[in-house]
């Protein structure tokens, strides 16, 4: 992993927004954007072996939106850890 | 559909007749299940057992494995699995919600979960009851979110029932129209019975171990559904040409098709909103709250997040079994929940169909164990020792939950019985509904405490009032109230779920009189939780102050 953030590790007051936080959200955001915007996937073409673009896609989101979460995920916990452990690595 | 004109086409034996092997590996099953049911007490058994926290939470124990195995067992019910197929076979792509609606949960339970875990975890909060009890000082606040909790959670119980009758109605062992009632019912008392029973002297660990058994049986069903079935029909591309045929044609409604294939302009709104709302409303369920706080610590919750929505993936291929049954021209006696159980019946070799049936009946125990301990916990914590008995002991306050745990799935029980189907399904569409106005109390109380718990109060009942008259207008085709789940959204006029719109409603009505209130400096009630409590983790002493052991040489001295 490459080194962490500097702002993060400062034992000052800490910002509440801070650019992991930022990508963390956009991480989270992302799939209600996808999914709330049905009329950018309810159409039936392409079609993936025989199913309707309606279905594939919308099922691609899990594995996408699962991705984004672990991401995220990945993201809290380092801040987390560079936090509370002072300088991480 | 043709099949539905011509019985004498239907493979003999389908119906009526019970086939041996299937309902002998089924009761195999069934059995095996029952005996880790009551093995499960003594599973990971602590020292001092007789707690609401044993009992009802496991202990909070549990790893990121078993917590994925008993979500994944309690949100994927039964009732899903047999009700999300039912929709496509009916309507085609409105039933496909299901999935951006689960989705969705995931993202929002990283969001807002973690905060509670932690929060309860340094108070001994229970449910999320508790919880709001203790942010806004106001019992009242928390005895109608309690209410709210219980109300939702009974029909959703009762839903489960419903799941198993499918499986025994195609398997031939719910008995005709004709015989009498006790004979008629007598599998599904017995399996309530034992359910009953394991629930009541193992608690939380019993769903939790046999939820293994429940989706090991579901993966492999699938897994095998999805390949064989197909394959036996032609390919996917034949499927969706049937379908989308099937589908064009009039429907219940005079001058409109059955339904489509893919999402059209009018109703747009209606799957989207519903997406959300549901999502919103699923981690807010007494039996989410339940599962996510037995929990070891908060990363487990958010690991689990990564991990979940595999059932997602699970549940998307499994809404596609009922474009199957429209293909196969599955016989579904005017019932579409029949669907995938008489797919099955039709599609896969005797015994392998008892396998499938096995992994529905089982996977409607284990959501109805945590449903009926999470509504027992929150009777006992928020009206019993709120309200009657404040000076209970732990010792009382398990006693009690363990039987409330088995009076309400006895409510449910007496529910499905004497009552219609749809009075059930009803109910758990204005469930879903009701859960969903508890949310700004918890989730605003999870963040802020700018809200007043008299305006959080008076939100949840307009919430309430408006979302229930609205269902209540909805007609059908087959039904006068409660017809559906989607109105017309009063000032945007497209069509969308009516538990969103309650709840934007609700949110409106608690900013408007915390605004009000705290400008008449009504008294807000006592916060027995500090901003640390939200952050606090396994092994912290002392919330988030504290210093974990630094990873680096440069640590500190001492600590």
């Amino acid at each position: 992993m490459p080194e962490p953030e500097s702002p993060a590790s400062s034992p000052e007051r800490r910002p509440l927004v801070t650019p992991t936080r930022v990508v963390a959200a956009v991480c989270l955001v992302a799939p209600f954007v996808a999914m709330l915007w049905v009329s950018s996937y309810a159409r039936i073409e392409p079609r993936l072996a025989g199913v309707p673009f309606f279905y594939w896609y919308q099922m691609l989101w899990v594995p996408v939106s699962t991705a984004l979460t672990a991401v995220a995920y990945m993201l809290v916990r380092r801040e987390q850890r560079a936090r509370k452990g002072g300088v991480a690595q | 559909m043709s099949r539905l004109a011509s019985p004498a086409a239907l493979a003999a034996g389908a119906h009526g007749g019970v086939n041996g092997v299937t309902l002998a590996v089924f009761v195999f099953f069934f059995l095996a299940v029952t005996v880790m049911g009551f093995l499960a007490a003594r599973w990971r058994k602590a020292e001092q057992s007789a707690s609401l926290d044993e009992w009802g939470l496991g202990g909070r124990s549990f790893g990121t494995w078993i917590t994925w195995f008993l979500l994944g067992g309690d949100l994927y019910t039964a009732y899903t699995f047999v009700a999300v197929p039912a929709a496509i076979y009916a309507a085609g792509a409105s039933g496909f919600f299901a999935v951006p609606y689960t989705i969705l949960v995931y993202p929002l339970i990283f969001t807002f979960l973690p905060r509670l875990w932690s929060v309860s975890h340094k108070h001994g909060y229970v449910t999320t009851s508790d919880f709001v009890r203790g942010r806004f000082g106001s019992k009242g606040l928390s005895l109608a979110m309690a209410l709210t909790g219980i109300l939702a959670t009974m029909p959703y119980i009762a839903l489960q029932l419903v799941g198993i009758q499918a499986v025994l109605d195609v398997m031939g062992v719910g008995g005709g129209e004709h015989t009498n009632w006790f004979v008629k019912d007598l599998p599904l008392l017995i399996a309530f019975a034992v359910l009953a029973a394991y629930t009541y002297s193992s608690g939380l660990r019993a769903p939790a171990l046999i939820a293994f058994v429940k989706d090991g049986l579901i993966y492999l069903v699938l897994a095998v559904a999805i390949i064989y079935i197909p394959v036996k029909l032609g390919g996917f591309g034949h499927i969706f040409d049937a379908a989308g045929k099937a589908l064009a044609q009039p429907g219940a409604v005079p001058g409109k098709p059955r339904g489509e294939l893919a999402s059209g302009p009018h109703n747009q709104w209606a799957y989207a909103t519903l997406a959300l709302g549901s999502a919103l409303a699923l981690f807010m369920y007494p039996h989410s709250i339940t599962a996510t706080l037995s929990s070891r610590s908060r990363n487990v919750i958010r690991r689990n997040t990564t991990i979940l929505p595999l059932y997602s993936l699970m549940l998307g291929f499994l809404a596609l079994l009922g474009f199957m049954a429209i293909k196969a021209g599955t016989d579904i006696q005017g019932n579409p929940q029949l669907a995938v159980p008489q797919l099955f019946e039709d599609m896969f070799p005797s015994w392998f169909a008892g396998v499938a049936f096995a992994a529905i009946g089982i996977g409607a125990l284990v959501p109805a164990a945590i449903m009926s301990i999470a509504a027992a916990n929150l009777f006992t914590r928020n009206v019993y020792k709120d309200f009657l008995r404040p000076e209970a002991t732990a010792e009382q306050e398990h006693k009690v939950a363990k039987l409330v745990s088995l009076l309400l799935k006895f409510g449910a029980l007496a529910f499905v019985l004497t009552m219609d189907k749809t009075v059930a399904i009803n109910f758990q569409l204005l469930g879903g509904i009701w859960i969903l106005q508890t949310m700004p109390a918890l989730v605003g109380g999870l963040f802020t405490r700018w809200f007043h718990r008299w305006a959080l109060l008076l939100g949840w009942a307009v919430g309430m009032i408006y979302g229930t008259l609205a269902a209540y207008g909805v007609a059908s085709p087959t039904q006068a109230h409660f017809g559906g789940s989607s109105a017309e959204i009063p000032g945007i006029g497209e069509i969308g779920y009516i538990g969103l719109t309650a709840f934007v409603l609700n949110v409106a009505v608690a900013v408007v009189f915390t605004f009000a209130l705290k400008a008449a400096k009504a008294p807000e009630g006592t916060d027995e939780t500090s901003p640390a409590d939200y952050t606090a983790d396994l092994g912290d002493a002392d919330a988030t102050t504290t210093d974990l052991p630094p990873a680096t040489a440069k640590a500190p001295a001492g600590h």
